[in-house]
């Protein structure tokens, strides 16, 4: 099949999608859906998605799905997969679910090592309620709780959460970051991040996404800001747990 | 008596829970329908630690009642939190080891103390009152005492101290016998009994000097009588 | 079954909550420490260890409510247990359940309140497990008087919340939780209309997209509509209540869960000197059963007298049931985080 034509698990009802254009939501999903076509799991999939932009991927897939609460996605599916193991679960949410609301759930699990795979959108903001400051949101972007740009002294720096998780989640899990720059290498760790699952371990990616809706970018706008701020603060790569990054 | 209502109060650690247990569970075993319920605080130790009973022929309505049939003193300390359960006619068990002879002094065994009363004040103090009270038996009357610690530590062992309390109790309500009693703690206790058969043995003489003591000073009284069998 | 088909025991209401459950086929429990619910989890573990089922201490109350719901997705009967504040953050997921028709079971032994307040005893989190969340309140909510009706009622929120997938409380408190007497264990599957329909939600052959979020208006009207129906349909089955007494007494004493009790036991003694008092415990607070309260009301001279450990809770929902009725008199005996004896209830109710 060639990765630019649909993956076998999408919903074609559902397509288009609803997100705005130029949203990475759709390459990130476009990634996981291949790598679930890849992997040949569809049947057992169950895809949860939080609330936030990220709800609108609740009918995505062809696969069982559900919308759940802002930051409780993570516990839905961890008590999904410990009541039917076989069954193979992603949680998708973006970066205020992921590392606000939700954080104690995503430590917690990494810290139990729950073999579920997370994905958190990073677009460095609450997109879907306006355009909030995130706790990923770079020192000095401009959002609307952060008109005058981030101030990192009142703030504290953006959040960075494979890392954070390095010293929290086992040695046989698997962290991540990827970015829709980079689809092909996307869909390989979301890959490995089901494969990690299917082994029995807790595996977690971040995809440093795209929102040109709420950053005010047009095309070229979008892609600096993603590829040059984005990407010189988060770095992109494999990070083992317990250690420090080894593939920058 | 149809329906005891038996409050007991010590320091965390002596055995309150334990021989309060004993005693519902003992109740039970014999037919009686029985109610425990702790008194329980944020202190997982420290603190005074209470415990109702209530043993019925008929069926039990709330586990807190207010005014007691009896009430177990184990400690200076517990007095004050068991006060307010004391009514004119409730008979009262303390450990003379531990407590001096208390000053009969209206309502009060005399002795004050700084813990708060229990929630179960909240009536009385609102002016709350019981309609239909007896005639007061003198507190002095209705006063036992057992010197259980003193006993515990020179005879057997400090820490049956509270199975001669409980002997004491049974003896004084007379609901249980001491085989019942017996069953009973080689039913809670096989485990630690097995272990160590001693354990078992100076349970047992626990009970049963607590159950003799009391049950001479019952005989000999008749308003204690009187007090224990309303 | 792991025990016989019927046992005589006497023990605490935690530990009968735990028996029940795995009476009922429970297979997991997600749970959070919090006073004084926390030996249901112990006990748990422990049948848990023994018979395969499974267990998860979690990280807070939403992970246990909100890992219980994963668990009942798959067609799992799981429950979780709380008290206070726990409950406060428990409404998050019932909110959810309620919103997504998932049988989500919860235990509730009430504390005191508000906020941290004590981890004895209180009635005060009624109008939290009936009505808390962003919603319309379309929960089972049990009330339970005695480690019986503990025993039975847990099994039977169990089953009614698969039934008609509406979450489920049952509503007990730290009297009930710690103390011990006796009750009768029983395997419910010998027992007629005992099965419980647990069919998995997801991971079946069809695949499933479940929305918990509406774009418009309308569309969340139409859902809401099937639902209220739904529930309404119901009520008449669900709601259950214990009467004592008959027409033409002079007073009706109301009370729920332990002080249903108390003034059970304090009526009893006033129809015993034969003071026509009569007497009515909901069970279901949740749906109220208000046309028996009416019925109840209208034999005892329109006469009420409403004791609860809360400030007007129980009260509220009782003027509720009774506002189209022209009373004679509506007393209340009030005693927010405060226990509530048989003596007391008598005083109260006598002449």
């Amino acid at each position: 099949m060639s990765e630019l034509s649909m993956p076998r698990c999408y919903n074609r009802e559902s397509k288009p999608h609803r997100f705005c254009p130029g949203c990475g939501h759709g390459l990130v999903l476009k990634a996981l859906g291949m790598a679930i076509d890849e992997l040949d799991i569809s049947s057992r999939m169950v895809f949860a998605c939080d609330i936030g932009c990220s709800l609108l991927a609740w009918n995505f897939f062809s696969v069982d799905s559900l919308q759940t609460h802002h930051g409780r996605t993570l516990p839905v599916v961890v008590g999904i997969k410990r009541a039917r193991p076989e069954l193979v679960t992603v949680a998708y949410m973006g970066d205020g679910g992921g590392y606000a609301i939700g954080l104690q759930h995503l430590v917690s699990t990494a810290l139990r090592n729950d073999p579920v795979t997370v994905i958190v959108v990073n677009n460095t903001t609450y997109a879907m309620t306006g355009g909030q400051m995130a706790p990923t949101t770079l020192e000095g972007q401009h959002t609307k709780t952060s008109p005058g740009g981030r101030d990192i002294e009142e703030t504290g720096a953006p959040f960075k959460g494979p890392e954070s998780l390095i010293g929290v989640a086992p040695p046989e899990s698997y962290l991540a970051r990827g970015t829709v720059a980079n689809v092909i290498r996307l869909k390989k760790m979301i890959r490995k991040g089901l494969e990690r699952q299917l082994r029995g371990d807790f595996a977690f990616i971040e995809a440093l996404s795209t929102c040109p809706t709420n950053w005010r970018t047009d095309a070229a706008g979008t892609w600096g800001f993603l590829e040059h701020e984005m990407g010189a603060y988060y770095q992109v790569g494999e990070m083992a747990a317990g250690r420090e990054p080894i593939t920058p | 008596m149809r329906h005891w209502k038996v409050v007991a109060a010590g320091e965390g650690g002596q055995g309150v829970q334990s021989m309060a247990e004993s005693l519902a569970l003992a109740g039970y075993r014999e037919g009686w329908k029985a109610l425990y319920m702790p008194n329980f605080g944020i202190e997982q130790r420290g603190g005074v630690s209470l415990a109702y009973v209530q043993l019925s022929r008929a069926e039990i309505g709330s586990p807190k009642f207010l005014t007691a049939n009896l009430v177990i003193v184990f400690s200076r300390r517990s007095l004050e939190r068991c006060r307010q359960y004391i009514g004119s006619r409730t008979a009262i068990l303390y450990d003379s080891s531990s407590l001096e002879m208390p000053a009969v002094a209206d309502q009060v065994i005399g002795l004050q103390s700084y813990e708060t009363s229990a929630p179960e004040a909240y009536p009385l103090r609102t002016g709350f009152k019981p309609a239909g009270e007896k005639v007061e038996i003198p507190l002095d009357k209705r006063l036992v005492a057992v010197p259980a610690a003193e006993l515990a530590r020179q005879r057997l062992h400090p820490r049956v101290f509270n199975m001669i309390i409980l002997g004491a109790t049974a003896a004084l309500m007379d609901t249980v016998d001491l085989g019942g009693l017996k069953e009973t703690l080689e039913e809670r206790f096989s485990r630690y009994f097995k272990r160590d058969p001693q354990l078992r043995e100076q349970n047992f003489k626990g009970l049963e000097l607590g159950f003799k003591l009391a049950a001479r000073e019952k005989n000999q009284r008749i308003p204690l009588q009187e007090a224990l069998t309303d | 079954m792991e025990f016989r088909d019927e046992e005589r025991v006497f023990i605490t209401g935690n530990e009968v909550v735990a028996r029940a459950a795995q009476a009922a086929g429970a297979g997991y429990l997600f749970g959070y420490p919090i006073t004084p619910q926390n030996e249901i989890m112990h006990h748990w573990r422990h049948i848990a260890s023994q018979a395969g089922r499974g267990f998860l201490q979690t990280e807070d109350e939403l992970s246990a409510g909100f890992a219980t719901l994963g668990a009942v997705l798959t067609g799992k009967i799981a429950f979780s247990a709380t008290a206070g504040p726990g409950t406060i953050l428990f409404q998050e997921p019932l909110s959810m359940a309620e919103a997504m028709r998932l049988p989500l079971v919860i235990i509730v032994q009430q504390r005191g309140g508000p906020s941290t307040a004590t981890v004895i005893y209180s009635q005060q989190e009624v109008t939290l497990t009936c009505f808390g969340g962003n919603g319309e309140g379309l929960r089972i909510v049990y009330s339970t008087s005695s480690h019986q009706e503990l025993y039975d009622y847990t099994i039977k929120a169990f089953r009614n919340a698969w039934k008609y997938r509406f979450p489920a409380i049952v509503l007990g408190d730290g009297y009930q939780a710690k103390m011990r007497e006796e009750l009768i264990l029983y395997d419910p599957s010998s027992r007629a209309g005992s099965r419980i329909p647990n069919e998995p939600i997801i991971g079946g052959e069809q695949v499933v997209h479940m929305q918990n979020a509406f774009s418009v208006e309308e569309e969340l009207g139409e859902k809401l509509l099937i639902d209220l129906e739904d529930y309404n349909r119901a009520i008449p089955v669900l709601v259950e209540h214990e009467f004592l007494g008959g027409a033409g007494g002079r007073l009706l004493v109301v009370a729920h869960g332990i002080v249903g009790r108390a003034a059970r036991q304090a009526v009893k003694e006033l129809q015993a000197r034969g003071d026509r008092v009569n007497f009515f415990r909901p069970i279901t607070l949740r749906p109220f059963p208000e046309e028996h309260l009416v019925k109840a009301c209208q034999q005892s001279g329109n006469a009420v007298l409403v004791a609860e450990s809360a400030e007007g809770q129980l009260g509220r929902l009782v003027r509720l049931a009774l506002a189209d009725q022209v009373l004679t008199s509506f007393r209340s005996y009030y005693r927010p985080g405060l226990g509530i004896t048989s003596e007391e209830i008598l005083e109260e109710a006598r002449l």
